[in-house]
């Protein structure tokens, strides 16, 4: 499947998800984790990114030593391969 | 040039459905405000070695936010690398560089949406390179779903000592699409998506291809297009510790296909302490014109082992140290990480001993982290 | 290029789209409104007594929602306690309740931001639930007769103005 389509899916998909019961035959779909009950999700521990710096560093040194790129969450830019 | 054409129609379709996203979730109501980024600054020394490569230098960056509406950042990044790797010290003599990079970012919140423009400037001797970023992220579903949209433009120019002549140029496009969903109070995933473009001179004037056991300068084809999707999955464990793991699929028009594997453990000790290990595995097959010793003369050729067949594992550590912690106030902390990794080739031969090359790297960072 | 059923599939995804926002806009109903009489509820207090909000009827009351984690949680902390400092003596009270899971944390912060208004402690989220909560932190305000007059969502610099002006007004 071409990365359009793919996209063009996500979108419907996510239309979905967001407006629940808004499609035909569909139940509704309400969000199960209330904002009360997040607390374990706020800890250091749960963040997928927590600093910075160190982890523009990491991404860098893999950019430079390794073909491939991307799609890590990390900002990209610049270049220090030679 | 098509491809960049329909690339940016597509780019305008998306923005749009975007907006029409955004403006009915607005129109849904609720005042959730999603927070601007908080006010921090990092200072760090990182250091790399690995292969007869020392590449290390400071680190500063600071976050400030404006008037409870604007949050902005600047970051200035040293690297000074000093080269005797396999390359060099085989076809070449060592060599010391320096490359600063400068980058400004600002973030804007609306609501649930967060808006990031950043720009990105790396200079060195003989490679300048300029990047510029628009995120767009929002949160959608009771706050459970996080969706991210990302663009980035870059624009390099390559020079070359010694040959004042030569000067070249490289553009880069790169989409991004992320979501993170929230699956129960404690486990949380995210798939990324993005698609990466690049155009002009792709290589590096120095390095040197093999063909017939002769050393020509490599030729790189002027175009290279890629994808990558990564999954991330991350859970807390329920001792105020967690675990995560991930896996990035890559592939591109130049043949080459990775894979990345991690898996990394986190927890609190006491008070003040934090501790982080990790996992990683990396695999990628060679480039379609890359070879070790080309046995025929092809329009692109390539002896650059980061395009070669070979795999690297890593084993990595972070410890942080809460100097001080004012809740809602400020919070110091002192953090060291170290990875080591070791690399081994399939197809990239140490033409000192003839046998596979394999060599170990090593990454040491200290660093200190404010909030305030 | 994009081929014409790409560009369709495009155009009907953003027509879905559209349609369910505009179904979702409307289907969306708050749970506490205005003009409802305030669900009852007791909690135990960090000090150790438990407070019923129904006897708290004659007073002006403001329900806030909080957590440690939260940080427009906490920043808002010291203008309530300025709020509450001010008119308790005109007949307002202000009912902290927190929903941490480990009530220490919640005396620990509560103590370093010096809130000076009862804590409440609801730890299985049982007053959450009944008050739908659908935002960190939340601020019910409630009339002298026991019922519901406004209801915010969240905390932005600024909001307490908006609280002061409210109280105020239903003081009278």
């Amino acid at each position: 499947m071409s990365l359009r389509h793919s996209l063009a899916l996500a979108a419907v998909l996510g239309t979905v998800l967001v407006a629940g019961c808004a499609m035909p035959r569909l139940p509704t779909l309400e969000p199960w984790v209330k904002p009360y009950e997040r607390e374990r999700l706020a800890d250091p521990v749960m963040k997928l990114s927590r600093d910075t710096l160190p982890e523009k560093h990491f991404e860098h040194v893999r950019d430079v030593r390794e073909g491939a790129r991307g799609a890590t969450g990390v900002q990209g830019g610049g270049c220090g391969c030679n | 040039m098509a491809a960049t054409r329909a690339a940016l129609g597509l780019w305008r379709r998306l923005l749009a459905l975007l907006a029409s996203l955004l403006g009915g979730l607005l129109a849904v109501g609720g005042a959730r405000a999603v927070d601007l980024p908080e006010d921090k600054a990092e200072a760090l020394f990182h250091s790399y070695s690995g292969g007869g490569v020392t590449a290390n230098g400071p680190a500063l960056l600071v976050r400030k936010s404006l008037f409870d509406k604007v949050s902005l950042a600047g970051t200035v990044y040293v690297d000074s690398v000093s080269n005797a790797s396999i390359d060099v010290v085989t076809t070449a003599s060592p060599y010391r560089e320096t490359r600063t990079e400068y980058g400004l970012s600002a973030d804007y919140v609306y609501r649930d949406s967060q808006i990031t423009i950043s720009g990105l400037t790396s200079h060195e001797p003989d490679y300048t390179a300029n990047t510029g970023s628009l995120d767009v992220t929002q949160e959608v579903f009771g706050g459970m779903t996080t969706v991210a949209l990302g663009f980035t433009r870059g624009a390099d120019t390559v020079l070359k000592h010694g040959s004042p002549e030569f000067h070249e140029t490289a553009k880069h496009w790169q989409y991004r699409l992320g979501v993170t969903q929230i699956l129960t109070p404690r486990w949380l995933m995210s798939v990324n998506v993005e698609a990466l473009s690049d155009y002009g001179f792709l290589g590096s004037p120095y390095r040197v291809a093999r063909v017939f056991g002769a050393a020509v300068p490599e030729r790189n084809p002027s175009t290279r297009s890629a994808r990558a999707i990564n999954l991330r999955l991350i859970g807390d464990l329920g001792s105020r510790d967690s675990m995560h793991v991930g896996y990035r699929y890559y592939h591109d028009t130049w043949s080459i296909a990775a894979h990345t594997a991690e898996i990394g453990y986190s927890r609190h000790f006491g008070e003040s302490w934090l501790a982080d290990t990790f996992v990683r595995y990396y695999t990628q097959r060679h480039a379609l014109f890359y070879s070790d010793n080309a046995p025929v003369e092809t329009t692109y050729v390539s002896r650059n082992r980061q395009l070669s067949t070979f795999n690297d594992f890593g084993l990595g550590a972070k410890v942080a140290w809460t100097v001080r912690k004012v809740p809602g106030r400020y919070d110091v902390k002192l953090n060291g990480a170290y990875e080591y990794t070791r690399f081994k080739f399939k197809d990239f031969t140490d033409i000192r001993t003839g046998n596979p090359y394999a060599t170990n790297a090593s990454i040491v960072q200290l660093y200190v982290t404010a909030t305030y | 290029m994009i081929t014409i059923r790409q560009a369709g599939s495009l155009r009907a995804a953003r027509l879905i789209l559209a349609a369910a926002l505009a179904v979702a806009a409307n289907t969306a109903a708050p749970a506490i409104a205005p003009s409802t009489t305030a669900p009852d509820f007791t909690l135990h207090t960090m000090n150790g007594p438990n407070l019923r909000l129904a006897e708290q009827r004659g007073r002006v009351v403001m329900v806030n929602f909080w957590a440690t984690w939260c940080g427009p949680c906490r920043e808002e902390m010291p203008q309530l306690n300025r709020l509450y400092q001010k008119y308790r003596s005109a007949g307002f009270v202000l009912l902290g309740v927190n929903v941490d899971d480990d009530t220490r944390k919640a005396a620990d912060v509560a103590g370093k931001l010096g809130v000076t208004f009862p804590v409440l402690l609801d730890t299985d989220k049982a007053v959450s639930k009944l008050y739908d909560l659908s935002t960190m932190p939340s601020t019910v305000l409630i009339d002298r007769d026991g019922k519901v007059r406004y209801v915010h969502r969240g905390y932005l610099n600024g909001y307490e103005d908006n609280y002061e002006k409210q109280i105020r007004e239903l003081l009278k």
